[in-house]
């Protein structure tokens, strides 16, 4: 009589390790990554990443289109703080065509950088919590990252993926209700942080999932490539704000928060003490705001007639001014020769925009130096040895965001 | 003592003569070119030499320059001196035939994911390195597509049946 026996690959039988896939979509990812772990009862031994699950080809997209075209492929990087990456594009593009901005644009600005950086942190911090178990803070900050949502449907209309301002400065000017908003937030938000934060900082499970998983040295870190709060809880006090001021960030007076061991704990105390850093610099920047009076109050825009759209009303009664919003739309205006590299400190680390121009109507090569992906590769050597619930834990505590990791 | 340009530039010349040329300051960075054979030897100075210390590697991407006949691909490397906080560019150019370059994966960590993905977009091939695979787009993929001999398409073409997207 014939036995149907299963075969089994060669090598299963003394195996004693097993392959597990986490990813691409799992609850513990959060966002489109895969994970190939080989474990160990609940030990990981090595793991392998695949990541361009959600690539877009930004980079070449970036290649036909003007300038102003490009605002709204930097809003689907890092997601989780949107406006910085726009922000980042336009000083980009200030800097290359040497557009100097008034003082009180980069004060609106850093103010809408600021409250990016929080909302991003905040997305991440409590996301820690969710994987460690503690539901109660994700939920209960939300509220508050919708209050700075808020904020920004008042500036431009949208929420996520925010294509905020222009090559020069905002769109419109601020309206008071934004700023009535931004006084909510401001008033409210800093009893929730510390609510927040005496949830976890000194929770004893909290502590002991988080302390002493996923650290890495500084020296391994900047090997590694890692920038932002990442890097600074390896305790490299790295901050391009502070290193490359941009927007007026010297005219502030803020630190720099470091960790020492670069573990999942560190991070997220570096990220709870960057928000109440982001919550003094966007009040100096708002009382800077109010210092103006009259007719700089109304500035909200640099004069800059070849990349700044006009007034619709102008458009319709003023030839220079349309003249000037056909160009811009139909893309008519070529850009200056050169090369530039500016980055701006983004929610999770540096983001840079590398941008080639040879003198035509778009660039001619564009890349994103884009934070995450670069220190994604480090993750098998922060989880090896490690358990495997540690691992999502690292995993979150990274603040990876697909969409910029996959470009 | 403060590292300026013009100090990375002498000590450039230095130690490698005129096979590190193009020097050039934009934007306050400075920028030069060498052969593509001694990129390893350039990095691992700039990496060592004590009172340079470019310990940082910010960015590697890559250039399609159609026009310049046997150095049609520029590698380019952005390295960053956290210290003096001194950021220099550095690039080196190779064919379309030979696109062979050497790996700084020895060197810096970083470099590993980001010559994959330069080596998935614009086909450069990394010597040495430990996993030269496609990175972000799909393994079965036989062209590179961010070089320039693949165009975007023409937004303006009216032979595309595409209903769905309002070009029909």
């Amino acid at each position: 009589m014939e036995h149907n026996h299963i075969t089994l690959p060669e090598g299963s039988i003394e195996k004693t390790t097993t392959t597990l896939n986490i990813g691409p979509t799992h609850p513990a990812t959060h966002g489109v990554f895969q994970n190939i772990m080989e474990v160990d009862g609940e030990r990981v031994v090595s793991s392998e990443q695949t990541v361009g699950y959600i690539h877009r080809a930004f980079e070449k997209l970036a290649e036909r289109r003007p300038l102003y075209q490009i605002t709204t492929i930097t809003d689907r990087l890092n997601y989780c703080s949107s406006p910085i990456n726009n922000m980042g594009w336009h000083i980009t593009c200030e800097k290359f065509l040497q557009i100097e901005t008034p003082k009180r644009v980069d004060y609106l600005r850093v103010i809408i950088m600021e409250l990016a950086r929080i909302s991003d942190h905040l997305i991440c911090n409590s996301i820690v919590g969710v994987d460690t178990g503690a539901y109660t803070g994700f939920l209960y900050v939300m509220q508050y990252r919708e209050l700075i949502y808020e904020i920004y449907e008042e500036i431009c209309g949208s929420r996520l993926t925010t294509n905020m301002g222009r090559i020069g400065g905002f769109e419109r000017n601020f309206t008071n209700t934004a700023f009535t908003k931004l006084e909510k937030f401001l008033n409210e938000y800093p009893k929730v942080l510390k609510e927040f934060e005496s949830l976890f900082t000194r929770n004893r499970i909290f502590m002991e999932r988080t302390q002493g998983t996923g650290g890495i040295s500084a020296e391994r870190a900047m090997n590694y490539g890692f920038t932002g709060p990442n890097l600074r809880a390896a305790g490299v006090d790295y901050d391009v704000r502070v290193h490359q001021p941009y927007s007026s960030y010297q005219d502030f007076n803020f630190t720099v928060p470091v960790g020492t061991t670069g573990d999942n704990y560190d991070r997220f105390l570096v990220r709870n003490a960057e928000m109440w850093e982001s919550i003094s610099i966007i009040k100096q920047a708002y009382e800077k705001v109010q210092a103006f009076k009259g007719a700089d109050a109304e500035v909200y825009h640099a004069d800059v007639p070849e990349y700044y759209l006009p007034k619709k009303e102008d458009v319709y009664t003023k030839m220079e001014a349309l003249i000037w919003h056909f160009k811009i739309i139909m893309g008519e205006i070529d850009l200056p020769k050169g090369q530039i590299y500016c980055p701006v400190e983004g929610g999770n680390g540096e983001l840079g925009f590398y941008l080639i121009s040879d003198g035509g109507r778009t660039p001619f090569r564009l890349h994103f130096r884009r934070p995450c992906f670069i220190y994604y590769q480090a993750y098998p050597e922060l989880i090896k040895g490690g358990m495997l619930s540690d691992a999502v834990v690292t995993m979150s505590s990274l603040n990876l965001i697909a969409g910029e990791l996959d470009a | 003592m403060s590292l300026s340009n013009e100090i990375v530039q002498e000590k450039l010349i230095a130690k490698f003569g005129d096979q590190v040329s193009q020097f050039a300051t934009s934007y306050g960075m400075l920028s030069f070119e060498s052969p593509k054979e001694i990129n390893l030897k350039v990095l691992q100075f700039l990496y060592d030499e004590p009172s340079l210390e470019f310990i940082f590697l910010t960015d590697i991407c890559a250039v399609n320059y159609p026009n310049q006949k046997g150095a049609e691909l520029v590698v380019v490397y952005h390295l960053h001196n956290l210290k003096e906080n001194i950021r220099l560019r550095y690039s080196v150019s190779t064919s379309l035939e030979n696109t062979d370059v050497y790996t700084a994966t020895k060197l810096f960590e970083s470099a590993n994911w980001m010559e994959r993905e330069t080596y998935d977009f614009f086909g450069i091939n990394f010597v040495g390195h430990p996993n030269l695979k496609r990175i972000l787009n799909v393994d079965e993929m036989d062209y590179f597509p961010l070089r320039k001999e693949f165009p975007l398409e023409d937004q303006t073409r009216i032979d595309k049946d595409d209903e769905m997207f309002g070009r029909g």
